[in-house]
């Protein structure tokens, strides 16, 4: 077990590098980058709900901020998008620091209630600064530069996403099987256990909740800049939402679900395409049945299934 | 100004009976079975949307004002028979994305049964506004009142003087000791999601004629009962119904006074505040973890 | 100087008074066990002391330092580790990784070194492994070390806290009814393990109601009834204490 514990990833990285050979169009690039985008970010998401037993219902208010920190930095400020990038995962940080301190000391509800507040609250401010963000109709974000290297197009973004993918579920994974994601799973399992043992709780709590949102903010300000245009649909509520659905479908508490998760969501409303509308009965129907008949989430229920764990 | 201000005061208040109704039904069961119901919201737009549905078929409205209760009221019932008595006693995690998955399904299957348009009533007894100091009062916001009023006396009376009533409080106190007695807990959270359902749906044909409907008000209107239900202290009654009002009156005021464009965020505003500040609610009681 | 000193200890919930006035010192290296009638306070005295409660009054003195009103995480740090009587095992964790989380103030805790895997760290887990399985040896459960929390029996779990309490490399260690619930057999090897623990050097500080262990084990003896101090001394002389045969042994005899 000790020894496959990299296995998953050797497996993502191997799929990752061949799968260009089947990818014909654009439109197969960007779904996949897609998935790599949200699977980035549910990773962080995860570490939150799975890992240390905390919600977060307004996940996509801090890709926005990463999201409109690039998009009004580099065309109001002429900021390079790198900077604008580390600024709005900074602003992220800061906030989720700021607004997580207090509210860790309270139970699961008003976590819930608060960064579901926090959310509504970005959304519509993005919605109502009309003369930073474009309001409504968004503004257009120009493309991503490092050093004079202008990343453009699906396919020099595709390897961009999968570098970014290795190397964050390599991270997430060396995160949890390590004195910080024990204490993190520690406190998930017994709150007062783990501070007899010396976790100082509310600050691992903050703490996660705090990478997790930079690591949102970064996904967002890498959306803006791959997209080319951002608007204030990136912090809906119902976003929030459909990025919990990838933790609990793929499997809280597990990195490769949130792999899973995120790929199986993203792909979802292609494949609904066909039944308009039927979208929003579909994520409820996903959430409600996997909570109620496979509560681990697909990933350790096959796993388990399979007679080994993750 | 005083007729203005009397005027976001009567809006305020209108509007704030209505969180007060979605805010009583999140009390109802969270004193029952300790859940969250993220749904409460939907019974909202279900009791809406459901009444100018009947309305429209032709029936008598009071005919199709009583069907729009009772249908939100099954489908409340139903939410806790599927989705909430199979995982009795998960984590609070688990039960919030549960209630989230069942709000998503009814207004998505309301989005697809009966479209993305908004909707509207007649006001139950004329649009002719009556002067007060030289603000305007709308007789539907006095149906509102009137009503709001009736189902807290109502409520009270149910809770203090009967049988049902006192059973369902007993079982909130202590859910063990009350099976001891005799008191069947399962009866209680079903009535619990009927009542609280209902509630919700009264609020929701209330308020239709003033504020338009549509099948996405739920979410909006069902957060802002719970930010009103958090304000009050969680799990008080009495609570719930003044700080739906407040949220009401704070919000209608920060929209005339502040920017209307930041209307919907000011009852967010209030609930981190609180939160930070006073995390028991104005009216909550404190209570001490046993270990 | 005397390792443990609490000095007119009290907490009051509402109207009642779970602990009043209680004043006791616990040398280091001792056996010192506190009993007493169901409701009689140790629990809410553990608590209190291991920093899971505020104290309502009084000091608690650990090497000359009052830690009355700190934080568990605090207590911690100087070196308290404790027990509990209902069982607090991380469930969602391996056997192993429970008692590695009881060396979590030995480890580096960064969260950027652990994410990127700084050299060094690999081997120091690898370490904390070993000593984690070592440990696990120590309480008798080498068969679990490779299980899951969550598969194991009961009696092997009370066995795990304690384990995950050594981890931390405690001073002051705090066992709330390690015996409670488990057949005599497994009482008897509980009470080796406890022997065992004090022998190692750690201070032990005791709540059981077997009372033949408790009797077996204990340099001193505090015997609490309704929140209040009703003796204290050695085996013999509480048995011999007619308080106490009136309040709590006689109950038995």
């Amino acid at each position: 077990m000790r020894k496959s514990r990299y296995f998953g990833l050797a497996v993502i990285v191997a799929v990752l590098l061949v799968l260009p050979l089947f990818l014909q169009n654009g439109f197969h690039y960007d779904l996949v980058i897609r998935m790599a985008i949200n699977a980035v970010i549910v990773l962080g998401l995860n570490l939150l709900i799975g890992f240390a037993g905390q919600i977060s219902l307004g996940h996509a208010g801090f890709i926005g901020i990463g999201a409109y920190a690039s998009a009004i930095l580099t065309s109001h400020f002429n900021w390079p998008p790198l900077a604008a990038m580390a600024a709005g995962a900074a602003a992220a940080g800061l906030l989720a620091a700021l607004v997580a301190r207090p509210i860790f000391k309270l139970k699961g509800h008003y976590l819930a209630m608060a960064t579901l507040g926090l959310g509504f609250i970005l959304a519509i401010a993005m919605k109502n600064e009309a003369a930073y963000t474009g309001g409504p109709d968004g503004m257009p974000v120009v493309p991503m530069s490092l050093a004079g290297w202008e990343i453009a197009g699906e396919k020099a973004w595709y390897w961009v996403m999968a570098l970014v993918l290795s190397i964050s579920v390599w991270a997430s994974l060396n995160l949890i099987d390590s004195p910080f994601g024990r204490a993190l799973r520690a406190l998930h399992g017994s709150e007062v256990a783990s501070q007899v043992v010396g976790v100082d709780v509310v600050r691992y709590k903050v703490a996660i909740f705090v990478m997790s949102a930079v690591f949102a903010s970064i996904m967002g300000s890498v959306t803006a800049h791959y997209v080319g245009f951002v608007t204030p649909n990136v912090a809906d509520f119902f976003h929030s939402i459909e990025l919990v659905t990838m933790v609990v479908i793929g499997g809280m508490a597990s990195v490769y679900g949130s792999v899973v998760g995120a790929v199986l969501l993203t792909a979802l409303p292609q494949a609904l395409a066909t039944f308009e509308g039927w979208e929003t009965v579909a994520f409820g129907a996903i959430l409600m049945l996997c909570m109620i008949f496979l509560p681990k989430g697909l990933v350790p229920t096959l796993a388990a299934k399979l007679g080994r764990s993750e | 100004m005083l007729a203005q201000f009397l005027q976001f005061l009567f809006s305020g208040v209108t509007v704030g009976a209505t969180y007060a109704l979605a805010a009583l039904g999140f009390t109802l069961i969270y004193n029952a079975s300790n859940v969250i119901n993220f749904a409460q919201g939907e019974f909202i737009m279900l009791g809406g949307m459901l009444a100018v549905f009947f309305s429209q078929m032709g029936l008598p409205m009071p005919v199709a004002l009583t069907l729009a209760i009772l249908v939100p009221a099954v489908v409340g019932v139903v939410v806790e028979k599927l989705a909430i008595e199979p995982v009795k006693g998960a984590e609070t995690v688990t039960l919030i994305i549960i209630t989230i998955g069942a709000s998503l399904v009814i207004r998505g299957l309301i989005q697809v049964w009966l479209g993305k348009g908004t909707f509207s009533l007649p006001a139950f007894s004329g649009n002719e506004p009556i002067e007060v100091l030289g603000a305007t009062l709308q007789p539907q916001s006095l149906w509102v009142l009137g009503v709001t009023a009736l189902v807290v006396v109502g409520l009270w009376y149910f809770f203090n003087r009967t049988l049902y009533g006192k059973a369902m409080l007993a079982t909130s106190y202590n859910r063990l000791a009350s099976e001891l007695v005799g008191i069947n807990t399962n009866w209680v959270l079903f009535i619990s999601f009927a009542m609280s359902a209902a509630l919700g749906a009264l609020g929701g044909i209330l308020v239709t004629p003033i504020t338009l409907t549509s099948y996405d008000v739920g979410i909006m209107l069902g957060l802002k009962g719970f930010v009103a239900a958090v304000v009050g202290g969680l799990g008080n009654g009495l609570g719930a119904v003044l700080g739906g009002l407040l949220v009401g009156v704070v919000e209608a005021m920060a929209a005339g006074y502040i920017s209307s464009a930041y209307k919907d965020a000011v009852p967010f505003v209030l609930i981190l505040l609180i939160l930070f500040f006073m995390p028991r609610g104005l009216f909550g009681a404190k209570v001490t973890d046993r270990v | 100087m005397p390792l443990l000193e609490v000095r007119q200890l009290s907490k009051v919930f509402g109207g009642v008074k779970a602990v009043q006035n209680v004043s006791f010192s616990i040398d280091a290296g001792i056996v010192y066990s506190v009993i007493g009638p169901n409701g009689a306070g140790k629990t809410t005295l553990f608590n209190l002391i291991t920093g899971v409660y505020t104290p309502s009054e009084g000091e608690i003195v650990l090497d000359g330092e009052n830690l009355a009103g700190k934080s568990p995480n605090e207590l911690a740090r100087r070196g308290v580790a404790r027990t509990f009587q209902n069982l607090q095992v991380c469930m969602n964790m391996s056997a192993l990784e429970n008692v590695m989380v009881g060396a979590h103030l030995r480890l580096d805790r960064n969260l950027i070194k652990a994410a990127l895997r700084f050299p060094g760290l690999a081997g120091r887990d690898r370490q904390l492994r070993q000593e984690a399985a070592e440990l696990m040896a120590f309480v008798g459960l080498e068969k679990y070390v490779g299980s899951r929390a969550d598969c194991m029996p009961y009696g092997a779990l009370k066995r795990l806290e304690i384990a995950r309490a050594l981890a931390m490399k405690p001073r002051l260690l705090f066992l709330d009814e390690p015996a409670a619930g488990l057949n005599p057999k497994e009482t008897l090897e509980v009470d080796e393990l406890v022997r065992k623990v004090a022998d190692s050097g750690v201070t032990v500080v005791l709540v059981e109601h077997d009372m033949k262990m408790v009797m077996n084990l204990s340099d001193r003896i505090l015997v609490l009834d309704y929140g209040k101090k009703l003796a204290e001394g050695t085996g013999e002389e509480v048995r011999r204490n007619p308080d106490v045969i009136a309040a709590y042994l006689g109950a038995h005899a």
